[in-house]
């Protein structure tokens, strides 16, 4: 399905991505790991287009995607929604106004400035925000919204795109561990009942391993891991952040349960 | 927060879509409306102010392209003598920007003062805050060309009186825009040296001028490309430089259009060059020097 040979890209004299080589058959929930720069934000954006590729290819479906420009650059983008840490939504629009720019796409600049949406997709969007939860959040300004609400109504953008591809830059990096947990939970929802693929960036191990068929590990824009979360040892891990021995899962977790777990082993010992 | 686990009455999906769209059709009903009153004002507004006019625009509407034509047919014909004209020229032209860059200096130091002492939580009088703010509208609310033409009634012709209109009317418009930066300038720093017991020029200058300053000169350059079109145009009124050669050489007549064509050229150049290198250097300050 998707395939990403040899990809590269440089800023300067920096390789932030440096010929990383992925396959995937069908669609997985794949996790990226690895520390912050270690290039799984450049990878991500490379994938959605949003920045050009230095050297290597990726292509979908048979599909060259590097090489793409213009409208049909902006079909693959509309094939394959992106969510961002912190959110990306316009703050002063409505929810709604915020679900319906994932047809953006399909619609002239005319239509969207006069606020023209089909009544389909008004319907269509406010089932999508029925899905994750918070439809009756439809009618207020996105800025008004907590930060786990946000960044569902940014997947609601994402799912608007009916897209192949669901990428996920840190999708939970900015929300506190409940918020963390209804949106990696949308997400995997989303996976197994839409057979959509989904790439997330991730910065903590333990959300890799409960969410994802799939890891990569990055570091210094290599690929040095990529497996079952099974295969994933802290040995593994411990090489992927570059850590010593004194490393431990707990240390990059954000789930409630693991500081319950750490704090109970503290006491134990 | 009850958005992880989500609680409380929940509406049914239909009742949202349907009260949301009926939000949507009142909010496209006021916008057409909007947009509607808006063209008929603006079609009715043209009528009024073209009856009023004394020439009608559609008569004249062709006529439009008659004097540039008269101009370029004539220079063309007498093109040989423009780089003469040109050198002759240049002397008026370096009246014309040093006008503009006296005033501006000059206008940049007086709106800097009416801004610091305008802005709430710099000024050293804040009760006096609206009175500069007021003298600094009064300054920039009178045109350039309005005190230019009562200074050349005083003072005589020149470029004396010119660059002092450019200048009251600088500092007006530049104490707009600095106190605008200024007003969302970080006053920990402030805070910092008050404690120490710094006067407040001491404090203005260390504290609040090195983050404002790549803004301030910014707009001191923008303005300072205005201000050489100001310059030219004030000309006209009889303060020197390159706008009075150009009324006189438009006011002969035929005969003399390859003069104003040559100024014209030395116009364009002089501003596309100025922006050009204005541009180049706002750039560097708002960017940094890494870019």
């Amino acid at each position: 399905m998707l395939k990403i040979d040899a990809l590269t890209k440089r800023f300067g004299d920096k390789t932030a991505v440096d010929a990383a080589n992925i396959t995937v058959d069908q669609p997985t929930m794949i996790g990226i790991i690895g520390r912050s720069g270690a290039g799984k934000s450049t990878l991500l954006r490379m994938v959605n287009r949003l920045s050009d590729a230095t050297e290597g290819s990726i292509t979908f479906e048979g599909e060259e995607i590097t090489s793409l420009r213009g409208a049909a650059r902006r079909d693959w983008q509309s094939r394959c929604a992106m969510i961002f840490q912190q959110f990306n939504l316009v703050p002063r629009m409505d929810v709604v106004s915020n679900v319906l720019h994932g047809t953006l796409n399909k619609r002239s600049t005319l239509a969207t400035l006069f606020n023209l949406y089909p009544q389909a997709d008004i319907h269509k969007a406010i089932e999508i925000l029925d899905r994750l939860g918070i439809a009756e959040q439809a009618p207020k300004r996105a800025e008004a919204l907590s930060g786990g609400q946000q960044q569902r109504v940014a997947i609601a953008r994402a799912l608007m795109q009916d897209p192949k591809i669901i990428l996920a830059d840190e999708p939970i990096a900015s929300l506190d561990p409940m918020n963390a947990q209804v949106v990696m939970q949308s997400l995997r929802d989303i996976h197994e009942q839409d057979g959509r693929m989904v790439i997330a960036n991730l910065h903590t191990l333990d959300t890799a391993r409960r969410y994802c068929d799939r890891v990569i590990g990055m570091r210094d824009g290599r690929i040095v891991f990529d497996g079952t979360p099974e295969q994933l040892t802290t040995g593994v891990a411990r090489d992927i952040y570059g850590a010593g021995s004194d490393f431990s899962e707990a240390a990059t977790s954000t789930e409630i349960e693991t500081l319950d777990r750490s704090a109970a082993e503290k006491a134990y010992a | 927060m009850s958005d992880a686990t989500m609680t409380g009455p929940a509406q049914s999906v239909e009742t949202i879509q349907s009260s949301y769209l009926a939000q949507v059709q009142r909010r496209r009903l006021y916008s057409g409306l909007a947009l509607l009153v808006f063209v008929v004002l603006m079609a009715s507004g043209f009528h009024i102010a073209d009856d009023r006019n004394a020439g009608g625009f559609w008569d004249g509407l062709h006529q439009i392209g008659d004097y540039p034509a008269d101009v370029l047919s004539e220079a063309w014909e007498k093109r040989t003598e423009l780089p003469g004209l040109i050198g002759k020229y240049y002397p008026a032209l370096i009246e014309t920007i040093n006008i503009a860059a006296v005033a501006t200096l000059i206008g940049a130091v007086g709106g800097l003062f009416l801004s610091l002492l305008g802005t709430r939580g710099l000024a050293k009088w804040p009760r006096l805050i609206p009175l500069f703010r007021r003298i600094s509208d009064v300054m920039r609310a009178v045109p350039e060309i309005v005190i230019a033409l009562v200074l050349i009634f005083v003072l005589g012709g020149g470029p004396v009186p010119a660059m002092i209109a450019i200048a009251i009317h600088t500092a007006g418009a530049l104490a707009k825009m600095f106190s605008e930066v200024a007003e969302n300038a970080d006053l920990k720093s402030v805070e910092g040296l008050a404690s120490t017991g710094a006067t407040w020029s001491q404090r203005m200058l260390l504290g609040v001028l090195p983050q404002v300053a790549p803004n301030y000169l910014s707009y001191t350059l923008l303005r300072f490309e205005i201000n050489i079109r100001a310059s030219a145009i004030l000309g006209f009124v009889g303060a020197g430089g390159l706008g009075y050669e150009l009324r006189n050489a438009m006011a002969w007549g035929p005969g003399r259009f390859d003069e104003a064509a040559a100024i014209f050229i030395l116009l364009f150049g002089t501003i596309v060059f100025f922006d050009q290198v204005s541009s180049r250097y706002r750039n560097r300050l708002t960017e940094g020097q890494g870019q």
